[in-house]
């Protein structure tokens, strides 16, 4: 009877490796994000050890390894990811500096949101890429496309973020504002944008995603350097190792970026995390 | 200092569908005193409270402190909300100073109001802390505090107590009382609850609902030396009695 109950009890736990909202203890957490990049390693390893897919498809993690090493080692690696990286916050500050008061202003104003939101939600469905002809013939082809395309793609879906974000200041915390003295400007710096800035800072962190996917497309048109660039080379010389590699390379730096806001997000807005 | 209510009448909607929140509320308050508004809920007392404050527009009537208008939200005037109005991502004596500091007091004098108020709300261990780390009661606490900082001419309470739990209502009405006496602020005071008003208050004023209006005026004349005892004053119990079997009739 004991032990049948005992066994009923073990079983729960074992269940509770993906358990409803439970946080899991460090070194299980750990191991599980290592799993996570590990595993699929792991597969990618045994296909190619086994010769199931041809090399020139699939190259293997070694290839791809030193085929990264080699362009570090040339210096491409570095230029490209300087070139990419460099468009990506050109255009992603510039998007961030226009959207985020104006965001805050749709926000607060519903006559301004009235006056704005249709015209954006409009522009947010016009695909960034369907731009980059236009974008060609008025400005030519050195940065600032690139860096138009990255700001058009970012633009309205931050301003629509920021906006829906500073919907939710509790309305108490504008009329205390108020009461004490405050003014109109008083509310928009030091309570309306203080207290949106933690989701303000996660918008930034979603839509820097659409910036980093869209300088691919920037730089498949007219690029000397950069990492979309690199990538359409490699698939004209059929060197998916380079094509490998530079996905990575993509990921990775994403990855990086991601957790670069965490940690502001962290450090700016204790009170919120 | 005089607070005039003159009259005020509020209206929400228009043609057939308006609702009378409040209708032909007149009184006054003058330095010093407490006064409380009591009603249940739908008798709009909150709303004279927001028309009082200057966050809402009276349909008819008028608000007058010292013989001018209120036209809008002003500083001779501190509210305190029910609950939810620190601000999160200030320390308790951030959120006191917060008011001053819109207002340029100067530094030296922001420094010594806020640790005098902190003193004064019996906060002077949780300056630095956080908003979510203080209890209910703490945060309404640094409420009362952040209000009084700027030196308001009254001090306006939308039931300040109504979110917390009983016991420590009681704590926190002991609290108010005392700190009414000690810095002999003029405090207007909005509740549902008639205990509360009869221990802190000298007049009430019962509001019926739909439209909200004043029905009756009390004075209270007890002893309070100590609330504690006043809650066992036979003449405390029969008063609370009257006015709850007023309030219970209105509701039928």
């Amino acid at each position: 009877m004991i032990s049948s109950e005992l066994t009923k009890r073990d079983k729960s736990l074992s269940l509770s490796l993906f358990s409803f909202g439970k946080e899991p203890k460090k070194l299980k957490k750990i191991t599980l994000q290592l799993t996570s990049i590990f595993l699929p390693l792991f597969f990618w390893s045994i296909i190619c050890q086994l010769g199931i897919v041809s090399e020139m498809f699939l190259p293997s993690p070694m290839a791809v390894f030193y085929s990264l090493l080699d362009m570090a080692g040339s210096g491409i690696l570095f230029e490209d990811i300087f070139a990419s990286t460099g468009r990506v916050f050109g255009g992603f500050i510039f998007a961030t500096i226009l959207s985020v008061p104006l965001g805050i202003a749709m926000g607060a104003f519903p006559s301004f949101c009235a006056l704005c939101e249709p015209l954006i939600a409009m522009l947010r469905y016009m695909p960034a890429a369907a731009f980059s002809p236009l974008l060609i013939i008025y400005l030519g082809i050195e940065e600032a496309p690139k860096i138009s395309l990255i700001f058009i793609g970012t633009v309205y879906f931050n301003v629509l973020m920021v906006m829906d974000s500073v919907k939710f200041v509790p309305k108490e915390l504008i009329e205390t504002t108020l009461t004490l003295g405050g003014n109109t400007k008083d509310l928009l710096i030091k309570v309306i944008a203080r207290y949106s800035l933690p989701s303000i800072i996660d918008t930034l962190r979603i839509n820097i995603a659409t910036s980093w996917n869209l300088v691919i497309v920037a730089e498949l048109i007219a690029a000397e350097v950069g990492i979309g660039k690199r990538i359409q080379l490699a698939q004209r010389f059929f060197r998916t190792d380079q094509i490998f590699a530079e996905l990575i390379v993509l990921g990775f730096i994403g990855f990086v970026l991601d957790m670069s806001f965490r940690f502001l997000l962290k450090y700016t807005c204790k009170w919120a995390v | 200092m005089k607070l005039d209510v003159h009259n005020i009448s509020k209206h929400f909607g228009e043609g057939l569908n308006t609702k009378k929140a409040v209708e032909k509320i007149s009184f006054s308050i003058s330095s010093g005193e407490f006064k409380s508004l009591v009603g249940s809920s739908g008798s709009g007392k909150s709303t004279i409270l927001r028309i009082i404050a200057g966050l809402d527009n009276p349909t008819k009537g008028y608000v007058k402190v010292d013989g001018e208008f209120v036209k809008g939200p002003g500083l001779d005037r501190g509210m305190v909300f029910q609950k939810y109005s620190l601000f999160p991502w200030l320390t308790a004596a951030e959120n006191i100073s917060f008011g001053m500091n819109l207002n340029s007091f100067k530094l030296k004098e922001i420094k010594h109001r806020t640790s005098y108020l902190l003193e004064v709300v019996g906060l002077q261990d949780a300056a630095q802390k956080y908003p979510n780390e203080l209890s209910g009661g703490m945060q309404q606490r640094v409420a009362i505090a952040r209000a009084l900082a700027t030196n308001p001419k009254i001090l306006l309470l939308d039931e300040p107590f109504g979110a917390l739990d009983l016991q420590i209502r009681e704590s926190m009405q002991k609290f108010l009382y005392e700190l009414w006496e000690r810095t002999s602020v003029t405090v207007l005071l909005i509740t549902h609850d008639i205990e509360e008003a009869l221990a802190l208050s000298q007049k009430i004023y019962i509001l019926a609902p739909n439209p909200g209006r004043i029905i009756k005026e009390v004075n209270v004349e007890l002893q309070k030396d100590d609330l504690n005892k006043l809650r066992l004053d036979p003449n405390f119990s029969k008063l609370r009695y009257e006015l709850s079997d007023i309030l219970r009739n209105l509701q039928k």
